[in-house]
Formats: structure tokens, sequence, C-alpha cells
């Protein structure tokens, strides 16, 4: 309790100071003196309102404000407070409410009715409860997409795999962004760091003019890169060779590849989210509800290849007009906010379905009296086999006469029109040539540093201590165990091979004996009593890290033995 | 004294002891007055009202706001300080640290002329408090007269009995007063008391009996009775105020009020909605069903992973250890059903609570209900101790035992089961109790 009120009373009077050093007031308050009584708190709060109030004269006092603004206290993680404390603090604040307004505001991550579980009636009486809710998580996790990734605005781009192992962490394991942004900004720390063409990742005008200033070895690793080599095959052979000899000629046709790929990635953006606004209400969501999963998708595989893709064009085909409209509009919106000139005859395009659409309305009334004509045949009395056969003939009519109607055949003009446009402008990235400048797509460092697997690093660093050490002499296959290695890898490795209980003895003498054929050389040096003591107190020191990094641990189940906690090596 | 009968009712009796127990000015009284009853018997307004008529110097603390010593006693002389120093002279904070200094400067102070010649009263509300500080500090307080050698009564105001203060190693008894629990028709005096001036008396008691009509059954607290009671009678006179009916059509005004208050007793009683959100929902006058409440609220949202270690910990409390081979292993032998067995099967394990299981069994049970394969990584450890730190699930034992800490599952059946069918996990068909 005590703690908390000092913490209260200090945060309050450091934002006071802040506000009024440029009075020249000094307020020093050092960590002993820090009042952390209520009533302290209380004067303390009035002496500074009072102080504000002498301001206020001169100007109107809108009678809607408080008089006395309150005090705002924000308590994170309601659920991980001592309840003691919390229920003393607002027993405390209520009886201090008139001279001291304060307003508490409580984060709660599980559910509402933990207030009533944390808090008893006497103490929840005392308060005022309302409840707003902030947006899911997943929510939060599309805007942040939406705003950093699927835009033209900021340059750097994830590859499939970086995305998935992304959100995959933020989806099976911790729903945190901060976590999630902060595995963005180590990709993109990893990807300035290890890729040397990185610095023509940046806005277009920008990396134009850093072309110019690129080194012969820049042009060489250009030269390399394996979209690179693709484009150059492609092309005719003069050009070719120009490409591969010529600095300036290499430069310019740097320069308009990278244009070409800030263009391809304006239209890929608003083809994807006008795809999305298609696909995004469809039942059983074959190609997701979100746009990131929409995303995920053609980043994966050509979009046309994969058959959620032609499942949702199917239920496209079946879908009523004014879900095709509203659709239409919303994709005309689409376009309509971006200011690229290229897609423009695409706007008008949708533009032109709109208006074919709304007018199909006075030409629907036309169509249902034909239809009705065909069905003029009253119900009459027949029997069974005249039903039938009726019946039958009413079928055969039907098939026949299957004429599609304006709608149905503006419907399928549309659905192929998406068709079109998908195929034309989603493709994989990695078709475009220079892509590795932009795209990051070292997936696996990025899990290595992201999802730690502490067990794991330490059964390598004990089974394999070259690859930590990186000392020649300790390179070994599996399954031996190299002479010369630390004395707790040959303990750890031995006592791999044994069952639940490890007789000590029996380990101490297997151990005595590797480390004595490593050794055979100095025989001579010291005597043998003095080696054995000395191999001895190695392997207790062994057996002893071993016990403190828990992978064995002293038992009274067999004298002199100890037990073995981890079995299949992780 | 008309005056406090007006102002306190329905104590009578309890305030013609105190009033005999304090006697005149200068006479030494009780040295310390125990005073109990439930919450909102009055015990702290019928003291402070009687002291304040009286005009008697007396201090007023609250127990809950001194959680150490020093803010007590400090407390106390200050106000004393400002109760002797009447003319307004700004004095300075005392400091006190220990027991010793307070009766020392507590000596000193009650030698100042305002207070000579008089009892001086130390209330301590919320007296429970006293017990979790210092030992020494309730025989203390319960001696000070002698201690001090002065006119001083201290008086002790606590919802607890008597019986639970006493110190082990004995004290001075105190004179311990008992302030019974209003009954129905004391508490229609109490409400009715405080009409607003535009109604009419009858009109207003008939109000109340309406409303005690209502809550009686539920609520026999004098509080919560008064909040209720005002923020449902604009809604009461809305008819009135409409012209619809007069004062006097009892009828009408409750067909009126009683599905209004049927709504009130499940929300705004049990604080599902605040009291504010009560008012404008009166004001707009829109149905009440549509807003929800606190308790509708329950769906968690829990990652995937986590959702699965919530699982196996439901499983590893209510499961007894020796049934995990059964359920989790492919091939599991017989288990023979022996007369221990036999004998205990009838309790549930659903009844007895959860039990406390190690960390190992734990992510045993996690990484064989996991259809993936699912590696053993840093996170998958924290969301533990984040599933901690939600209360979902209980670190049992010590805090700082790194080596095998145990851990008990708090969700009940429903949430779990809720939660397992998100993951599409049967977990009934992996609970021991429904075999």
């Amino acid at each position: 309790m005590k703690h908390f009120l000092q913490k209260l009373a200090s945060q309050l009077m450091d934002c006071n100071v802040d506000v009024q050093s440029k009075e020249k007031e000094s307020v020093q308050v050092t960590q002993k003196k820090i009042p952390y009584s209520m009533d302290s708190l209380s004067t303390w709060y009035m002496s500074v309102t009072q102080k504000t109030d002498v301001k206020m004269p001169r100007k109107k006092r809108t009678p809607s404000q408080w008089q006395s603004p309150p005090v705002v206290l924000i308590l994170k993680d309601m659920e991980s407070f001592t309840t003691k404390v919390l229920q003393d603090f607002i027993i405390i604040s209520s009886q201090h409410l008139h001279e001291f307004p304060l307003i508490l505001i409580f984060g709660i991550a599980t559910s509402p009715v933990v207030v009533h579980r944390l808090l008893p009636h006497a103490v929840s009486s005392l308060l005022c409860i309302e409840l707003f809710q902030s947006l899911s998580c997943k929510e939060h996790l599309t805007t942040v997409l939406d705003k950093l990734l699927l835009t033209t605005q900021f340059p750097f781009k994830l590859s499939e795999k970086v995305l998935q192992v992304l959100t995959n962490i933020f989806l099976y394991h911790d729903f945190s962004i901060q976590n999630f942004i902060k595995g963005l900004q180590l990709s993109l720390l990893e990807h300035f760091y290890s890729q040397p063409l990185s610095v023509l990742c940046c806005n277009l005008p920008e990396a134009k003019r850093r072309i110019n200033f690129l080194s012969d070895n820049q042009c060489e690793n250009i030269r390399r890169l394996p979209s690179f080599r693709r484009y150059v095959e492609k092309q005719a052979s003069e050009k070719q060779v120009a490409l591969l000899t010529n600095e300036r000629f290499l430069k310019e046709e740097t320069q308009s590849l990278l244009e070409n790929l800030h263009v391809y990635h304006t239209n890929y953006f608003l083809v994807l989210r006008c795809l999305h606004q298609f696909t995004s209400s469809l039942p059983k969501y074959p190609l997701g509800r979100q746009i990131r999963e929409l995303y995920c998708t053609c980043l994966e595989k050509n979009i046309q290849d994969s058959e959620e893709y032609a499942s949702a064009l199917q239920l496209l085909r079946m879908l009523a007009k004014d879900e095709l409209m509203a659709m239409l509009q919303k994709c005309f919106k689409v376009f309509k906010s971006s200011s690229e000139k290229q897609l423009g005859n695409t706007a008008k395009r949708i533009e032109e379905f709109l208006a074919q659409f709304q007018s199909l309305d006075a030409e629907a009334k036309e169509e249902e009296e034909d239809t009705s004509e065909s069905q003029s045949k009253g119900l009459q009395k027949t029997d069974l086999y005249h039903l039938q056969k009726s019946l039958l003939e009413m079928k055969e009519l039907r098939r026949a006469s299957k004429r599609q109607t304006k709608f149905e055949v503006l419907r399928e003009q549309l659905v192929s029109f998406i068709d079109s446009l998908a195929r034309e402008y989603l493709l994989l990235p990695e078709t475009q040539p220079l892509h590795e400048v932009l795209y990051f797509s070292a997936a696996h460092t990025l899990r290595q540093h992201l999802n730690a697997a502490p067990r794991i690093a330490l059964h390598t660093a004990l089974n394999n201590p070259y690859y930590y050490l990186k000392n020649e002499a300790l390179r070994s296959d599996e399954g031996c165990i190299p002479n010369v290695a630390p004395d707790i890898c040959i303990a750890y490795k031995l006592h791999l091979e044994c069952s639940r209980l490890i007789n000590l003895v029996d380990w101490s003498e297997a151990f005595a004996t590797v480390v004595t054929a490593a050794e055979k050389m100095d025989a001579n040096s010291v005597t043998s009593e003095e080696r054995n003591e000395i191999i001895h107190a190695r392997f207790i020191r062994a057996v002893s890290e071993l016990e403190l990094l828990g992978f064995i641990k002293p038992t009274k189940q067999k004298t002199d033995h100890v037990a073995r906690l981890t079995w299949g090596g992780c | 004294m008309p005056h406090l009968e007006n102002t306190v009712l329905c104590r009578e009796s309890q305030v013609s002891t105190l009033q005999s127990l304090f006697g005149e000015r200068h006479h030494f009284s009780f040295p310390s007055i125990f005073i109990y009853g439930h919450t909102a018997s009055g015990k702290t307004y019928v003291t402070q009202t009687l002291l304040k008529t009286l005009e008697l110097p007396h201090v007023f603390v609250n127990c809950v706001e001194c959680f150490t010593l020093r803010l007590l006693l400090e407390q106390i002389l200050n106000k004393l300080n400002h109760l002797s120093s009447s003319e307004g002279e700004c004095s300075t904070q005392i400091t006190c640290e220990t027991f010793n200094d307070f009766v020392r400067l507590f000596k000193q102070i009650t030698k100042a002329e305002s207070l000579k010649d008089q009892t001086v009263y130390i209330v301590l509300d919320k007296a429970e408090y006293l017990r979790d500080m210092e030992a020494y500090l309730l025989p203390g307080f319960l001696r000070l007269q002698e201690l001090t050698d002065r006119n001083v009564t201290v008086i002790f105001l606590s919802e607890i009995v008597w019986e639970k203060f006493r110190p082990n190693t004995g004290c001075f008894e105190p004179f311990v007063l008992y302030f019974p629990d209003y009954s129905i028709g004391n508490l229609q005096k109490i409400l009715s008391h405080d009409h607003p001036p535009e109604y009419s008396a009858d009109f207003y008691a008939a109000y109340i009996n309406i409303l005690l009509g209502v809550f009686y059954t539920v609520c026999r607290d004098l509080k919560e009775l008064r909040h209720l009671a005002v923020l449902n009678f604009p809604k009461y006179c809305e008819p009135v105020v409409k012209g619809e009916a007069s004062e006097r059509d009892t009828r009408k005004l409750w067909r009126n009020i009683e599905p209004h208050l049927k709504k009130a007793m499940q929300t705004v009683y049990l604080r599902e909605i605040s009291s504010s959100q009560w008012e404008k929902l009166q004001k707009d006058d829109t149905d009440p069903g549509q807003l929800k409440g606190l308790s509708a609220y329950t769906h968690v949202e829990l990652p995937y992973y986590s959702k699965f270690i919530l699982i196996a910990a439901y499983l590893a409390s209510y499961n007894p250890a020796r049934t995990d081979k059964r359920f989790f292993l492919k091939h599991h032998g017989k288990i023979k059903k022996t007369n221990f067995l036999k004998k205990h099967e009838k309790t549930s394990n659903h009844l007895l609570g959860p039990k406390p299981f190690p960390l190992d069994r734990l992510l045993a049970i996690l990484y064989s209900i996991v259809d993936s394969r699912v590696a053993p990584t840093a996170n998958i450890f924290s969301q533990i101790t984040s599933l901690v730190t939600l209360q979902l699930l209980t670190l049992v034992g010590h805090d700082d035992q790194l080596d095998g800490p145990k851990y008990k599952c708090t969700v009940s059946l429903d949430f779990i089961r809720a939660i397992a069918r998100t993951v599409n996990f049967d977990i009934i068909k992996y609970l021991y109790d429904f075999l």
C-alpha cells in the first residue's frame, strides 16, 4: 500500500514540476520526502488547482468544464494487482473524493466479470463502473499490416515465409502487437544489415539518385542477383553484353527496373484491395475474411492456381444483384481514392458496370412478364401419370429455353473482368527483377531470434561444442566423443547413454578413461596419483555443473546414484 | 435535545447510553469504548453527530488510510494540534515515529488551554485494520488514559465483534456497545426522513413503502437503499409530472414503477451498469434490455497455444496422476481397479477442487494433446507465466522455488469447455470423472 501511494505521489508531483517549471518554481522532491498519505496528496492537489485558478478569472469559465480537473489514474493490468491493495486504495480514495477527484481506468485482459471477482460488493459499490472496449487484437494486426506493408509509401516488404513466421507468433503465442512490431523492426534491421543493395530500398526519386553513385562492387552485386540474371537471359544478345559490361547502361536499366517495380506494387495493392472487397463477404470465406489472409495467399503462389480462388469465383457467379452492386461501389471507391492513372480505365469500366446494373432495374419487369407467360398452364385435375408427364415436359422446356437473363450475362462479364484483373496484376513478387532489394526473406534467422529455444541451444552447445567455440580441434562426427572437448561435454555425452538412474562410480570411470586417452602424451609430467585426483576433481566439477543446469538431480532411491531428468536430447 | 433527536433517528437507547458515559465535560469517562454493529447501522454517523452537536473536542481518524504506524500517530497529533490552536495559527507538522513519542507528545499537546479539563475523544473508525499493525498498538490505545495520565477516551468503531480483537497477551477490556440492525419500520422512518421538499411526505412515504417491498428481501443495507431511492424517484414521479396521475393514485404509480424496480435489481444493484448509465436510460426511455451489463461479456480471447496450455493445466488438475498413462499414451496397459479405487470412486474430483501439479506434468500433457509438433521455445514457457498473471492459473508454494514450480488451474468447467470447443478438442473424453 505504501509503495502504491508513493509511486502515485511521485508521478503526480513530477508532472507538476514540469508544468510549472516555466514559472521558476522548483519543487525538489527527494526520495525520502515523498509524502505517501492521502491527506498530503489532497493538500497538494488543492494547492495546485488554486494556483491555476488564479490565472483563470480573465478567461470565460465554461460551465460544462470541471471546476477543478480530476486526476486520472490508469491501472494497467488490473489482474496483476494484489487485491487487498486495490480494495484499500478504492476505499481510501472514495472518502477523499470531494477534495481529490479521481478517475480510475482499469485495463482488463480477460473479461469484465473479473471486476466482480476481485472487488467485494462493499468496494465495488463505491465505484461508478462504465465499460468500454478497444479493438480486438486481430483487427489491430490487420490495421498494422495495412498501414505498413500493403502500401507503396514504404518500399520495404516481407516475403511470404517471413510474414508467416511473424503472424504465427502473434496468433499462436502471445497476441502481442508490441512483439509483432519488434519483429518487423528486427526484419528491417536484418535486411539492411545483410543485403548490400538495400541502399536502394527507399522512396523512388532518392533511389534513382543513389543509383548514380553506386560503386563497381555494387554493380557486380546487382549482376549477381538471381532475378536480375533471369531478366538478362530474356534480353537480346547485344543488350545482354551491354548490361554485363557497361556500368552506365546497367545503371539506367536499374533505374527503369526500379520504376517498374514501383508501378507493379501500386497496381498490385489496388487490385488486391478490389479483390478483397469482392471476396471478403462470401460464405465460408474461401479466400479469408481479412486482407492479410488474402495477401498471404497471393504471396504464396499464383492466385490462379489455388483452389480457393476458383471456388471464390464460383460463389461470385451466384451472387444476387444488390450484393454485387454494393461490392462494386466499394471497389469504385478504392480506385477513386488512389491517384494513379494506370488503372484509370479500370475505374471507368467499373463505373460502366455499375451503370449497367442499375439500368437492369428497368428491364427486369419485362423479363418477368415473359417468364410468367410460359407458366400459364394452370392447375387442372390430373391423375398420377398425367402429372408425371407434365412435370417432365416443364423440365425439358426450362432446360431448352435456358437463355440467360441480362443480369446473368452481365454478372458473367463482371466475374471474367475481375479474373482478368487478378491474372494481370497479382503476379508473384519473385517474378519481378530486382525484388531482392525490397523483399526480406530470411525467415530462418528471424525465427531463431524471435522464438528462442533455450533447451535446444543448450543441447547443441554440449553435444557439439564446435558450433559455438569454433575450435578446429573440436570438430567431430556424430556419436564420437572428441577427447579434447571441455569436461562438461564429455560428461554430458556419457550421461546420454545411461538410463534413468546413473551410477556415479561407473560414470566417473568412463570419464577418466576418455580423459586419459586424450592425455596419453603427457604421461611423464605428472604422477599417476595426482593425475587421478585431478581427473576426479574435474569429474566432480562437471557433474555439479550438470546438476546446476538441470540435467541430473541427486536421488535417495539408490546410494551413489543420480537421477536423469531429460530425455531425447531436447 | 430536540436537535439531536431530529438528526439521529431510531437510535435513542444507544445515544442515551453514550451520553451517560460521557457525562459532564470534565468528568473522566471510561478509558475505551468499543462500538460494533453491522454495515450501515449508523455507528460512524451517530458518533460523529453526537460529538459535533455536544461540541466535545474530538479527533476522527479512519484506520484504512493509516497503513503505517507513523501515519496514524501523526494524524492524531496533528488534528489535536489544530483543535487546540484554534486561532488559526499555522502549526508545524508533528513527526512521531513510535508509540512512546506519541505518549510524550500527547501529554504536551493536551496541556494547552483549550483542551485542559475536558475529555478528549479519539475516534478510530474501521478499527479492524489496527489488528494488522504492530501488536502493542491495540492494547496501548485501550489503556491510553492510564499511560498519558490525561482525560482521554478512545472510541473504537468496527464491524467485527470484540472477541476477534482480543490479543493473546490480554488487555484492558473496553466497554462494548452493540448497535443492532435497523428493523423495517426503522428503515422506513429513516428513508422517509429525507424527502425532497417539492413533494409531500406522504407521497414519498408511499414510494419508500413500494421500494422496501421490492428490495427488503435482498438488501437491508441503508446506504444501498438510500442510493436506490434517490435513483428511482424521478421515474416514480414521472406520471405525476406528466399529469397522467395524481399523487394519490397509488395503483397507477405502482404499475409504472414496478417493472422498473425489478430491472434495477438486476442491473444497478448488482453493479452491472453504472448509475449514470441508469439515469441516462431513464431519460431516454429506451428499452433497457439492450444494454449489456458487465456479466454479459464473459468471452476471453487467448492465443492458440495458450488455450492448449490452459486445457492441459485443467486436465492435470482434475485427473489423478496415475490415469495420465491411460489418456495420453497410445498403448497403455490395463488399469486394474483395486479396492482402493472402489472405495474412493464416489468422490468426484470436481467436487474436491483443483489439485496442484508440477510443471513437467503440464508440459508432458501439452505435448501429447497438441496435434502438431510444438517446439519447446521460450514463448511457450512465458505464456505459462502470463496465464498466472491473468489469474487463470495459480502458483502454489513458495515464490522462490525455481526447481519444481507447482501450479493449479482455477477456471471452471464451463469456461474450459467453451475454450476447448474453439480449438475442436473434446475435453470431456479426457476427464477421469466423466469416464
